[in-house]
């Protein structure tokens, strides 16, 4: 969809245009306000979840509202409303206007409709599949699954789409839009041995249609691999060994062990903790704050993956953004604000949930550029050790640097082979140590499947990670034996 | 104030008037979509309709950082044609939206799969009365009496200690708002509900680094808040305690749950006993109705009852009537906690648990803190937890942990990046002793956990 479709179907159809967006910022745009900005969203979802065989409940979910803020120095009004129309346009800009300070009127630099670099197709996923189609692939899944191993006595499988419309028009000029398409297919299975029960769940997705899932990855459809995946996941919890406590070598496999790297260096590095020297990577830029063997970046502009935007959320062009050089750290991820306040221009990280939430600077796909090893030379470096392949979430205390994540697949290695399986265990670190101690970094850079949620001051963004098979040489394994 | 905030002069306290007022309206909305419902066909539906509104605002170093002004409405409804299910959900409550939320709905209950557990609570268990739980105290929703809350507790806090060299700021909300349920059995009900809360979140630093903490007061009543200055200084005395905190050796210790963090363990067991983990046979605590999964002395009594207490509700989510029973009585399960689909697939009763759980009250045996860390001798207490490592199914607990190493019955010195791990069953079997420091902040009210032995690692 071009630009003028969607600025008619978002704005002009609720009585907003260029003119009446100007008309408000200049009302907002006053004495000692330095910037302003309104949102505009309208985004719909569906999800359709299949349970004991059948999909017993569909849901459909509609929101559409605009938010408005002021921002002076790093104080900022803000008021929304949850419907597109000029009433409530005039209504969130008074409420916003109420708390910044009277004052002459300056003029609002012209908006200038830009375009931006399409990162993804404008489709609207909802539509891809019509709804029998849609169930018809539950089914699928779920026999699929049971077909792969007599062990399976239950499948949850579910498939859902968003279909995201934006626009944004700021004082400094600003008038851009967006349409952000996302989908994402997750299957999960019980298995069950001897009365011995456990789970595994294993899923993807990305900014496309519902045609992705079932087009062929390998030799078979995606889909097909999730499923196999949870399985062989839930099979393994099964045989798996009490994992070890202590410290240890740990060797993080690629792909989605990179939100170690989400954990551990990302949101150490977001422009906000850092202004305010809140973060433990605060006033480090230009040191070494990770072994030299560490490139880490966050990109926002890798076609159709997960975490990608074309623009941010207050209009800036999403960036490859190099945050550690070769251990030496290089960048903070900024939104406008922060950055104006660092005095540094914004990365395309100003992200926010919706339009009644404020942006901040956040993630996009953050990943570690591939190194030279092999993932068998790393291996077989480690004499004692974990191997830890897949993970859940983690969380990061951004001041004193200490992170978890949580192993959801790892392997004892002894005398550099792989042995046991070992149970789900929690990994504890701090960041900058952690990261000086990667010491072998491999050359098969994987980004992880379109699952990520990141949470950060109760607003929930959907972001990408990824990372070679590296080799941490001390991390803190909370197992039980 | 010399920032350029122009702050409005006058107390906005919305009235119970006006707020009943909407309620009415929205019963009125609610009415109206079951009956569009029935219009297209459907064999049965439920509608819930929330909104609330109020302010939330943060400073930081002593100075205003942000101002938010909330009005949030959603809709949510679910329709029957026979045994299939559609839901639908907007935030968009203008009539036109309503009813196209309806009719989405109406669509997708087309496609679904017949299920025979689906449908309504059963008419006969639904609440005759909504009973005034005293849930609604209205206050001031003025820019400038939440700046000044919010301000005063931040300013205190920095000026209490010199290791606080900075702040992650300080914030206060207040917000008004109701939930109005309705069904096709002619249920419907609401009532209003109100929400304050002030928090604080410091910073502090010796040369061996930076450690934040934070304190926190949640209460439907204003005169329940803390005052901005006990916030303060409990995040002041929060943050200070966890400077230079030291790493411990692995080893297999007993350990105290602060009763800050003690809800959390007690937490894991509502999920357990929970209706929707059990009939999917995802549990570590299958088929333990009427047997001891705690020790002897150990009871829970929920009342749902209570008047003014933040988790009391005359109805659950489903309009099934609420009403206080004991969950454990001498350490053995009660009741699980079951929504109608749980209680049809299970072949019992709804419980009233649909939403989750209402006031929990644990049994505790006298102790304070200090007595419990006298009777642990030498052991782990526990502050903080994170991360998400607890696996329900097999009940696998491991988790990242900072708190204070105890010797001799007293705290030595702050401990942190290790992790505690054990499996829930035991640990919940191996509680020692509960203390009396219950934390009124939660819906769970429980005092400090003392567990046996869990094997701590660390270096």
């Amino acid at each position: 969809m071009k630009q003028q479709q969607l600025e008619a179907k978002l704005l002009h159809a609720h009585e907003l245009d260029q003119q009446s967006l100007t008309k408000a910022l200049a009302q907002l745009y006053t004495g000692p306000i330095d910037f302003a900005d309104i949102y505009i969203q309208r985004s719909v979802n569906e999800s359709w979840v299949l349970e004991d065989g059948i999909v017993k409940d569909g849901s459909f979910h509609i929101e559409a509202g605009l938010g408005v803020r002021a921002v002076h120095e790093d104080k900022t009004g803000f008021a929304y409303a949850d419907e597109l129309s000029l009433a409530a346009l005039d209504h969130a800009t008074q409420a916003a206007r109420g708390i910044a300070m009277h004052g002459q009127s300056k003029r609002v630099a012209a908006l200038i409709p830009t375009k931006a670099q399409l990162r993804y197709a404008d489709v609207n996923p909802l539509h891809s599949l019509n709804e029998a189609a849609k169930i018809s692939l539950l089914q699928e899944i779920d026999a699929y699954a049971r077909s792969l191993d007599p062990r399976v006595v239950e499948v949850i499988a579910s498939i859902s789409g968003s279909y995201d419309e934006m626009f944004v028009a700021a004082t400094d000029g600003t008038y851009v839009g967006d349409i952000r398409p996302l989908v994402r297919l997750n299957c999960t299975v019980l298995v069950e041995q001897n009365g011995k029960r456990e789970r595994g769940s294993a899923g993807g997705g990305a900014r496309v249609d519902y045609h992705y899932f079932s087009a062929l990855e390998g030799e078979h459809k995606r889909w097909q691999n999730y499923a196999q995946e949870a399985v062989r996941l839930a099979l393994l919890n099964l045989e798996a060994k009490p994992a070890p406590a202590g410290t240890l070598p740990v060797v993080l496999g690629s792909g989605w062990p990179g939100v170690l790297l989400h954990e551990a260096v990302g949101h150490g590095l977001e422009g906000d903790f850092n202004r305010k020297g809140a973060s433990a990577y605060a006033g480090k830029m230009g040191q070494q704050v990770a072994s030299s063997l560490c490139t880490i970046v966050d990109d926002g502009t890798l076609t159709d993956r997960r975490g990608s935007l074309s623009i941010d959320d207050e209009g800036t062009t999403a960036g490859y953004n190099v945050l550690i050089e070769q251990g030496r750290l290089v960048g903070y991820m900024q939104d406008k604000l922060n950055a104006r306040l660092m005095g540094v221009a914004p990365t395309g990280n100003g992200r926010r949930e919706s339009y009644a939430h404020l942006p901040m600077p956040r993630m996009t796909n953050t990943y570690m550029l591939a190194g030279e090893s092999s993932p068998e030379e790393i291996i077989s470096s480690v004499k004692r050790g974990v191997y830890a392949p897949h993970f859940a979430g983690g969380q990061v205390d951004i001041t004193s640097g200490k992170f978890v994540f949580s192993a959801a697949e790892a392997y004892l290695i002894e005398e550099g082979k792989l042995t046991a399986p070992l149970k789900g265990a929690t990994l504890i670190g701090n960041g900058p140590e952690a990261m000086a101690q990667v010491s072998m970094v491999g050359n098969d850079l994987a980004l992880d499947s379109g699952v990520g949620v990141c949470g950060k001051d109760g607003q929930s963004v959907p972001v990408g990670v990824g990372q070679p098979t590296l080799k941490v040489d001390a991390l803190t394994i909370g197992g039980t034996a | 104030m010399d920032h350029g905030m122009n702050q409005q002069a006058n107390a906005q306290i919305p009235t119970r008037a006006e707020l009943n007022a909407d309620m009415e309206q929205v019963e009125a909305a609610v009415r109206e979509a079951l009956s569009y419902a029935k219009q297209l066909g459907a064999s049965a539906a439920e509608c819930a309709i929330s909104r609330s509104r109020g302010i939330n605002v943060g400073t930081r170093m002593g100075e205003v950082e942000t101002v938010e002004f909330n009005q949030d409405g959603a809709l949510g409804i679910t329709l029957y044609r026979g045994q299939q299910k559609g839901s639908a959900s907007t935030t968009d409550l203008s009539p036109s939206a309503i009813r196209a939320s309806v009719e989405k709905a109406n669509d997708i209950a087309r496609y679904t799969t017949a299920d025979p557990f689906a449908g309504l609570a059963d008419a006969a268990a639904m609440a005759t009365e909504v009973l005034d739980l005293d849930l609604c105290h209205p206050a001031d929703q003025s820019a400038e009496f939440a700046l000044s809350q919010a301000l005063a507790c931040e300013r205190h806090g920095l000026a209490q200690d010199p290791r606080i060299v900075n702040s992650d700021g300080a914030g206060y909300s207040s917000h008004v708002g109701f939930r109005v349920y309705g069904n096709s059995h002619g249920f419907i009900g609401g009532y209003l509900q109100s929400r304050h809360s002030l928090s604080c979140s410091l910073i502090g630093q010796t040369e061996q680094g930076m450690e934040r903490d934070y304190s926190y007061s949640l209460a439907r009543n204003l005169a329940d808040l803390w005052s901005p200055e006990r916030v303060a200084e409990e995040a002041v005395a929060a943050t200070v305690a966890r400077l230079d905190s030291r790493k411990i050796g692995t080893a297999s210790v007993p350990v105290i749950f602060r009763s800050d963090i003690a809800h959390s363990l007690l937490g894991h067991l509502v999920g357990a006993i929970s209706g929707a983990n059990l009939y999917r046979r995802a549990s570590f605590l299958l088929d333990k109705l009427g047997e001891q999964i705690l020790p002897s002395w150990l009871t829970i009594h929920e009342d749902p009852l209570v008047k003014g207490a933040l988790a009391s509700s005359p109805f659950d989510q489903e309009g099934v009537a609420t009403r206080a029973r004991d969950i454990i009585k001498d350490g053995v399960l009660q009741t699980y906690l079951l929504t109608s689909y749980a209680a049809r697939k299970m072949q019992m009763q709804a419980t009233g648990h649909a939403g989750g759980i209402h006031n929990w009250y644990v049994s505790d045996q006298g102790q304070d803190l200090a007595a419990l860390c006298r009777q642990m001798g030498t052991g782990l207490l526990v502050t903080e937890l994170m991360g998400q490592g607890v696996n329900l199914v097999n009940g696998d607990y491991s988790r990242g942990v900072a708190g204070f190493w105890v010797e001799n019955g007293e705290i030595q010195y702050p401990v942190a990046e290790i992790t505690i791990a054990g499996n829930l069953a035991d640990m919940l079997g191996n509680i020692v002793a509960i203390g009396d420091d219950r934390d009124p902040r939660y819906g769970i009210q429980c005092g400090s956990i003392l567990i046996e032995s869990m094997k701590v690692a660390g270096n």
